[in-house]
């Protein structure tokens, strides 16, 4: 019972962090006043790009490069319609998942269609700095990756959005962008900048799953990870510690699954079951938490002078 | 007063200069053509065979041309039903969820009513659809009128849902086992939905599809519910304050919504599968919402809408059999289109004038 | 010495100038006015020089070279600090945050250094205020100083107020002149937009006169009085419209409040016990300083908002409880307070005017064509609206949405009807049509409640006059009792009379 939990409490880690890379990025957007529904479909081409540079240049940094590289433009593309084009936000968003996610199954196709086995490649190998300490070794080995998501990015975004003055505008403008253009700072730059930064963590969350998780790309590869990433931004609060705090619980109940199907626990209950938990405790948690989110209040709004 | 030299300047304008409108679409198309040419030029085909095979041949055979049909309607259902919500300033994106909603409902009661004679299978098959697909959208409609809770995101997570009840139903109960793949068994014969056109894939569901167009068109612009949700889309405050009940009208018109994409799983599975697979739908919600756009959520421009991304889909199966380009080209294609018209009908808004 | 000059600056919204060759120049260390009616132009002119517009044509100098102003940027650079008609705070932010927004050097924030420094500058400039204090827990007033001293701070050396008198009261008016004495006195110059001609008098050098978008002139202020400017500001005499009618007829009491509360948005009281009675064939003129409760009065009395105690009983029948269509069917009609929450902009004309009435223009659910446009096109002959009914309404101006709105409700002939701010944004002419058909109802038999912040349009318009303070009534009058200095004493919340 006792290594059930230690088990899952190291998955739950390695579950949540593409999950909690994703939301950190939609925080960023969504704090500037711009819903991502872009999302799901920066994950999916982030996925591919990765796997698909990885393997042309055998090497999974230069992978990982790529895709982030290929989230920023992503994410200055919904810029283009969200910001300059004020466009609605819902179908723009949309647009591009539906876009991003053909153009990389276009790509997959031409690249691997017509190979018998799935193609892969060798995956990031796990680390763990704790070797020799008996239990908490199994929580430590994991990917250098969720190491700098948890350590690094979400204090990091905490420490911007709060500490500094880039972190102020953002603020101010997903609030009142008047308040920021009649301050003499641009409303453009910011939004522009938080769409890129925001694109490059989601789509590093999706490298994470075909460089790290999986060694492998799919169709099924993100399946509704970025949907889940914006339900955990609102019942986060906006704040990157309580959407850390969203994504160990989506990753936990996912983690369960994992663990209870690795077991071969004949169940009375199909597995699916479990597979749909996070997706059913990601929305009653959404009840509960909505009833106080305080949304940006120039979310969805488009700015223009005049 | 002295006068001063007249300029010619951009102004923005409520009234669109009439020529901006036909020439959307057509800069539109061009715009999109030229930007998946890269894609083309990237699969080492040419790209004007390939747009000759994309778009000119599939109307060429009456084989061809009425398969276009046939792709066609499962996307006018579901961009009727985007319609219906999003005419209300409802977001409904949960149209895919929605869509196998109606998909199991049509499976499991297709394949119980072998006794049934078609005249009354047919309209069960229908309507339980319908209902499925209802039921399905009452609880993020719920959610948004009694908790306000966004309904954007819970109708996308209603989806995910969806789609491991459909995957526990056919690697489970539903499973035919005498099958390698995970489906389930065929639906009786009487429930399945009859073609319009002898040796073709063309059928009933195609006639349901046009039906729900009509009721889209006189429901906006012949009913007083239909004023009632544009009012309550266009200006919720305004709405209101003309003592409209804001609530009751988006949730009804979020369960129409619901219910005419459950239709949409109905003619998948009683017209064209006649079996619930997982991969009934390779995005139909997603793309319904495409189309409502294109369609400016309005019923001709929604079946047209669809026509043309009928095309599209029926194209794009030509290009991938003829030049082997990857089939995803028309999806590429349709988000583009999307795309490119969002930028396009910015142009509206401004005119030229000399000042 | 002049620190601004702008010459002939030129500015089209669409085709409509705003500002038509104007010329402004600024001394140093005055104060001028900017004084016109709603829409002569005078924010435009400002926003102009604050960069939050582009002029189309002219020029601006400051301190006597030319400069280009692109963006606010441009203007905070030249030392120019503006305080919006609509605050640029940030609410869920504290003041010292908001003070330093686009003010700081430093990338990493140093909250304590900045905390400190906001408080030594607030101290410096007597504006009292806690830099640590979250802007939405703040007082109108309160809040109008954090724009101030957010000027200050960055070293503004030309302060430019639009409209700062609008949500005050008169205490905290009185506070903000000294700030402004005391400012002025230490070198500042203040450009004081307004269209209030006593605030004018009393705190400006010199005042410059816009009417539809053209500079009148400059004039010193003590060379002027009030009837002076009135008519320069004025194109005409404002009121043609006749209160006096012969005789008012035997009238009975039609509606009756009792102890009316009620909450606003947040949930905080905004109505407080409120007993009120109109009677057949008055208007009932309901005075006060904009937002002590006047809107939630508005939306409570046509059944928008819900009542949390009290009664609202018209011609003997208990309202509260029921929906805002059953107000409308019982008799009670409303303008709404902003026009573009009356009407959606994307629908027609006819579909607006038969919105609230579509039970009588449908037919087992199917709408009559035929009679939505045949009514449309009644009320447009009968309301001169400038329209066609297929028009949208988001292309009609201010004067014909209000026209629209008017029809909707009045066409009813309901029994009360609620105008609050029923003129606010009109040009002359609309708004003159718009109080000749308020007197209309009256001598048809209805009872008017008129809520307004001109006081000027309550006394030449009420029969009696009601005086709303913090949520309360705070005084009855009669007509001809009413005096300005009275009512204003009044909506200071100073007295209180019933």
């Amino acid at each position: 019972m006792e290594v059930f939990f230690i088990n899952l409490i190291a998955a739950t880690f390695r579950v949540s962090t593409p999950i909690l890379l994703a939301a950190i990025g939609e925080t960023f957007t969504e704090r500037a006043g711009i819903l991502n529904l872009g999302i799901e479909g920066i994950m999916f081409f982030g996925a591919f790009v990765g796997f698909f540079a990885a393997d042309l240049s055998g090497s999974l940094w230069f992978g990982l490069f790529l895709a982030v590289i290929s989230g920023v433009l992503s994410g200055l593309l919904m810029g283009l319609f969200s910001v300059s084009l004020g466009v609605n936000q819902h179908v723009s968003g949309l647009g591009i998942t539906v876009l991003l996610t053909g153009l990389s199954l276009f790509g997959f196709r031409l690249q691997y269609g017509g190979r018998s086995t799935p193609p892969s490649i060798e995956p990031f190998q796990q680390i763990n700095p704790f070797a020799n300490i008996p239990i908490l070794s199994t929580i430590t080995q994991q990917y250098l990756l969720t190491y700098i998501t948890f350590l690094v990015i979400v204090p990091l975004a905490g420490w911007i959005l709060y500490r500094t003055r880039y972190g102020l505008h953002i603020r101010a403008v997903g609030d009142n962008p008047e308040a920021v253009d009649a301050a003499g700072v641009n409303v453009y730059a910011i939004r522009y900048s938080t769409l890129a930064i925001g694109g490059g963590l989601i789509a590093a969350g999706g490298a994470f799953l075909s460089l790290a998780q999986l060694g492998a790309f799919s169709h099924g590869i993100v399946s509704g990870r970025g949907w889940v990433a914006i339900a955990i931004v609102i019942f986060g609060n906006w704040i990157p510690l309580k959407v850390m705090f969203g994504a160990l619980i989506f990753g936990g109940t996912y983690a369960l699954q994992l663990r209870l199907q690795a077991m071969g626990l004949k169940l009375p209950i199909p597995y699916e079951t479990f597979l749909a938990l996070p997706y059913v405790v990601t929305i009653i948690a959404l009840v509960v938490a909505g009833r106080n989110a305080s949304y940006p209040a120039a979310l969805l709004k488009p700015y223009r002078r005049e | 007063m002295e006068t001063t030299k007249k300029k010619l300047r951009l102004v923005k304008t409520n009234n669109p200069s009439f020529w901006t409108k036909p020439l959307i679409p057509v800069l539109a198309l061009v715009g999109t053509f030229m930007l998946t040419s890269g894609l083309i030029l990237w699969a080492k085909a040419n790209p004007f065979e390939t747009y000759y095979y994309f778009l000119i041949a599939p109307l060429g055979s009456r084989v061809s041309f009425l398969e276009i049909l046939v792709k066609s309607t499962p996307l006018m259902l579901t961009g009727v039903a985007v319609t219906f919500a999003f005419a209300t300033g409802y977001y409904n994106i949960g149209a895919e969820g929605q869509l196998y909603a109606g998909a199991i409902a049509a499976a499991g009661l297709g394949m119980a009513m072998h006794a049934v004679p078609a005249i009354l299978a047919i309209p069960i098959m229908i309507i339980s659809g319908f209902i499925a697909g209802v039921a399905w959208a009452l609880i993020p409609a719920l959610l948004k009128i009694k908790l306000a809770v966004d309904e954007v995101v819970t109708t996308l997570l209603m989806n995910s849902i969806m789609a491991y009840i459909v995957s526990a139903l056919l690697n489970g109960p539903w499973r035919d086992p005498n099958s390698g793949w995970p489906q389930s068994q065929e639906i009786s014969p009487t429930a399945m939905f009859f073609k319009i056109v002898p040796r073709s894939r063309l059928n009933l569901g195609f006639i349901v599809a046009l039906v729900t167009v009509l009721i889209l068109w006189i429901v906006m612009t012949r009913t007083s519910f239909g004023l009632k949700m544009r009012a309550v889309g266009l200006g919720k405050p305004a709405a209101h304050f003309a003592g409209i009940n804001v609530n009751k009208t988006i949730l009804i018109a979020a369960l129409i919504s619901g219910g005419i994409a459950g239709i949409a799983g109905v003619a998948e599975v009683a017209g064209i599968q006649f079996h619930l697979i997982g991969e009934l739908s390779p995005g139909y919600g997603y793309t319904g919402v495409i189309i409502a756009t294109l369609g400016s959520l309005n019923a001709i421009g929604v079946a047209l809408a669809s026509l043309f991304f009928g095309l599209l889909d029926a194209g794009a199966q030509t290009v991938s059999r003829a030049l082997g380009v990857p089939v995803y080209l028309g999806e590429v294609t349709q988000a583009t289109m999307l795309l490119v018209t969002l930028g396009m009908l910015l142009l509206q808004r401004y005119k030229i004038r000399r000042i | 010495m002049n620190v601004v000059e702008m010459n002939a600056i030129t500015k089209y919204f669409g085709e409509m100038v705003a500002n038509d060759h104007v010329d402004f120049d600024l001394r140093k260390g005055e104060i001028h006015a900017l004084l016109g009616e709603n829409g002569a132009g005078k924010t435009t002119l400002m926003r102009i020089l604050y960069g939050l517009y582009k002029q189309d044509s002219g020029g601006v100098q400051i301190n006597g070279k030319a400069v280009q102003i692109n963006s606010p940027k441009d203007s905070i650079a030249n030392n120019i600090g503006m305080v919006t008609q609509h605050f640029a705070l940030v609410p869920p932010m504290t003041v010292a945050e908001n003070v330093i927004l686009g003010h700081t050097n430093r990338f990493v924030l140093d909250y304590d250094a900045a905390e400190s420094s906001v408080a030594d500058a607030a101290r410096k400039y007597g504006l009292d205020i806690n830099p640590r204090a979250m802007v939405r827990h703040l007082s109108v007033g309160q809040r109008q100083r954090v724009e101030i001293l957010k000027a200050l701070y960055r070293n503004s050396r030309v302060l430019i107020l639009d409209e700062p008198t609008a949500v005050l009261i008169p205490q905290e008016v009185d506070v903000l002149f000294e700030t402004l004495r005391k400012l002025v006195d230490d070198g500042l110059s203040v450009v004081f937009i307004s269209h209030k001609l006593d605030e004018v008098t009393n705190i400006t050098n010199r005042i410059t006169i816009l009417r539809d978008g053209k500079s009148i002139g400059t004039v010193d202020t003590c060379d002027m009085s009030h009837n002076q400017l009135a008519a320069l500001m004025i194109r005409q005499a404002s009121f043609h419209v006749n209160n006096k009618i012969a005789e008012i007829k035997k009238s009975r009491s039609l509606l009756n409040i009792k102890s009316l509360s009620a909450l606003d948005d947040q949930g905080l009281p905004a109505l407080r016990d409120i007993n009120l009675t109109v009677h057949t064939g008055e208007i009932l003129g309901i005075a006060g300083v904009s937002g002590n409760g006047q809107k939630q009065l508005a939306e409570t009395l046509c059944g928008v908002r819900n009542c949390t105690e009290g009664e609202i009983k018209l011609d003997g029948i208990t309202l509260n409880g029921k929906t805002a269509g059953e107000f409308t069917t019982s008799g009670m009609g409303r303008i709404p307070e902003d026009r573009l929450e009356g009407v959606v902009g994307e629908l027609t004309v006819q579909e607006n005017l038969a919105l609230e009435h579509l039970y009588q223009f449908s037919n087992k659910g199917f709408l009559n064509h035929k009679a939505i446009q045949k009514h449309a096109n009644e009320l447009i002959v009968q309301y001169q609206i400038k329209a066609r009914p297929g028009d949208r309404i988001r292309t009609l101006s201010g004067g014909n949405v209000q026209k629209v709105l008017l029809a909707r409700v009045l066409s009813t002939q309901p029994k009360i009807v609620i105008a609050p701010q029923p003129t606010r944004g009109l040009d002359v002419g609309a708004a003159d049509y718009v109080r000749q058909q308020l007197l209309e109802q009256r001598n048809r038999g209805a009872g008017v409640i008129l809520i307004s912040e001109d006081l000027d349009e309550i006394l030449a318009l009420s029969d009696r006059i009601a005086v709303m303070y913090e949520g309360k009534i705070v005084g009855v009058l009669d007509a001809s009792e009413a005096n300005p200095e009275r009512l204003g004493l009044l909506m200071s919340g100073a007295v209180k009379e019933m």
